[in-house]
């Protein structure tokens, strides 16, 4: 098999490859790595990777290849190689979260997913770019500029995690990380036509992951299959005890669901509120085909209701500012990260502390902090951070009534596909519309998965299927998204990535 | 609620501690107007009954051993501080000398 053909295949084959001995660990990260170096860099490049790291990469992948020839028992996806989305910190490779406040930083310790990761022995081949502190839908708000879609590079691969699903989409990695605030796994998996989930809320430990708002934030697995997601959550997910929203579940079972190819009998609940008036035209017959679909396949298709799902984003858009503001009060110039000094005036701390955050943080971070700093202000609190609290139990009401009447819950994952780079740059209201579907979940603590739908009739781009379930049901994701899954394959003769434009070479481009 | 003005956004820069020049202030006092205003419905969303939720998935009471667990080497916590001195942060004055 070619190095081109290789990195195509899913985790879950390339772990079946590296156990049989077809190919080496070391081979297949050295793939990756050309891949990165092909397509990655120079202006037209995908830029989803902020850092690259070969040289740690390709001795785990050696010491695999190592412990695999002497008959040691690995772990499944042992060799496999993993994306890490820049807003998790590792020992041994800068983080930076998309600030410039971060440049350059080393954390003095692992994320508790990276210990897992590392104690499964995958490969890092870098970290991946996002939008500052995960604050954004499109990857445009980094510090270190713009990924771009691998469907059509003048457009945006979503965010804020949109470095690890172009990364993905673009065979740079067969999987990454990501984190998901209010849809920052899920809306890239949409736009760029990969897969992404995230998780019930504690079903995999923040711990590592550089806090946006601690009451919604989640980590999560990106990746090209259902079954491959189910894998990668397996491994990161379980009891942490440092971080104390962690719950005790065992993360087992998710592949095993992915892999149980019926839905027979599901009851799947269409949110009569996230679909419709809005909704792209594309995006609305995508997903009324994978409707019928699944209703073919056996599902009992029923509608539900979710009326107080239309206060979900301004509530979000109140309660995630004011945790963001208090979380971000951290960079202060003293203890990590850059300090820059006012140009005139006495030199306090107070003064340098202002002129380090003006000079660190970019225009969309300093309008969720004064946002968030507002919300949380003597006379305003009730009207604003207290009623938006309100909302979450009526949004964890109308979750409770769904679940009654549904074994999971189906809506489009984005209204509408990749829009242009700078299309709604200077819009933060336009900007913010785009996880409409996708904040209810992080609301309620539900999990959420994304798949391919298909591509949109007017503008051949992917369109993402979203499956909601209870919280501690996740396996239910799995097994219904990969149902789904194989049934739009069947009917496409293929995964839609093989749709996907060729990517020209920028390495040979910066040659000429 | 009311409407969020310049004077508004220049104080909470300052609570905030981010330094803003005028233009700043003027472009973030617009954008911000538009933004609060199309959140203030949450405010009438809920009637007083409603119970507020913090947290999604409530836990009470997570606690571990009183033990010394994991902690960070005096060298690790200041590697990545823009200053130290002597197993210290240094920062500049706390007080502005009057």
């Amino acid at each position: 098999m070619s190095a081109s053909e290789l990195i195509r295949s899913s985790a879950a084959s390339m772990a079946a490859k590296l156990a049989a001995g077809e190919v080496t660990s070391v081979e297949l990260v050295q793939a990756h790595l050309d891949r990165i170096a092909e397509v990655d860099g120079g202006e037209r490049g995908v830029h989803a990777f902020l850092h690259v790291n070969a040289e740690e990469a390709l001795a785990v992948a050696a010491d695999v290849d190592a412990r695999r020839a002497a008959g040691e028992e690995l772990h499944e996806l042992a060799g496999v190689p993993i994306a890490i989305k820049d807003l998790i910190v590792t020992k041994g490779q800068p983080t930076t979260a998309g600030s410039k406040i971060l440049e350059g930083w080393m954390s003095p310790y692992d994320a508790t997913v990276i210990k897992k990761i590392r104690a499964a022995r995958m490969p890092m081949l870098g970290k991946t770019n996002l939008d500052e502190f995960a604050m954004g839908s499109s990857t445009e708000h980094s510090a270190y500029g713009p990924t771009r879609n691998p469907w059509d590079l003048d457009r945006i691969p979503g965010g804020s995690g949109g470095g690890s699903a172009a990364a993905v989409a673009a065979f740079e990695a067969p999987l990454a990380l990501g984190t998901d605030t209010g849809g920052s796994i899920r809306q890239p998996g949409a736009v760029t036509g990969t897969v992404g989930v995230k998780p019930t809320y504690g079903a995999v430990s923040r711990y590592g992951a550089i806090a946006m708002a601690s009451s919604l934030d989640q980590i999560g697995p990106v990746s090209r299959t259902v079954l491959d997601s189910a894998l990668l959550q397996e491994v990161i997910g379980g009891h942490d005890p440092f971080d104390s929203t962690s719950l005790t579940d065992p993360s087992t079972g998710l592949a095993d669901a992915a892999r149980i190819g019926n839905v027979k009998g599901m009851k799947i609940g269409v949110i009569k509120e996230l679909h419709g008036e809005g909704f792209q035209p594309g995006v609305e017959n995508r997903f009324n085909e994978s409707l019928e679909l699944l209703r073919n396949a056996g599902a009992e298709i029923v509608e539900v209701s979710c009326p107080n799902f239309g206060y979900a984003l301004g509530a979000y858009y109140l309660i995630m500012p004011s945790e963001a503001s208090s979380n971000l009060a951290k960079f202060d110039g003293v203890r990590f990260g850059s300090r820059t000094l006012p140009a005139e005036g006495p030199l306090t701390i107070e003064r340098v502390m202002g002129a380090t955050r003006a000079a660190g943080f970019g225009d969309e971070v300093k309008r969720r902090i004064i946002l968030g700093t507002y919300a949380l202000s003597a006379g305003y609190y009730d009207a604003y951070y207290g009623s938006a609290q309100k909302v979450r139990t009526l949004i964890q009401r109308d979750f409770d009534a769904a679940f009654a009447q549904a074994d999971v819950l189906i809506s489009p994952t984005s209204p509408v596909t990749a829009f242009k780079l700078g299309e709604k740059l200077d819009d933060p209201l336009a900007m913010y519309l785009n996880d409409i579907a996708t904040i209810p979940a992080n609301m309620a603590g539900v999990p959420g998965l994304t798949l391919p739908g298909g591509l949109a009739d007017e503008d051949g781009l992917p369109v993402g299927i979203q499956f909601l379930a209870p919280a501690r049901e996740d396996a239910r994701l799995y097994r219904v998204g990969a149902v789904l899954e194989s049934l739009l394959e069947e009917q496409w003769g293929g995964p839609v990535l093989d749709k996907a434009p060729a990517l020209a070479s920028t390495a040979a481009k910066e040659a000429n | 609620m009311a409407a969020i003005n310049r004077d508004d956004v220049a104080h909470l820069a300052q609570l905030a501690h981010i330094e803003m020049n005028d233009e700043e202030l003027d472009r973030m006092a617009t954008e911000l107007a538009v933004i609060v205003d199309s959140v203030k419905s949450v405010s009438e969303a809920a009637g007083a009954d409603v119970p507020a939720t913090s947290h999604p998935i409530p836990l009470t009471n997570v606690m571990r051993e009183d033990v010394v667990g994991h902690v960070l080497t005096v060298e690790e916590a200041l590697s990545g501080a823009p200053d130290a001195a002597d197993g210290r942060f240094k920062v500049p004055a706390i007080l502005e000398e009057s």
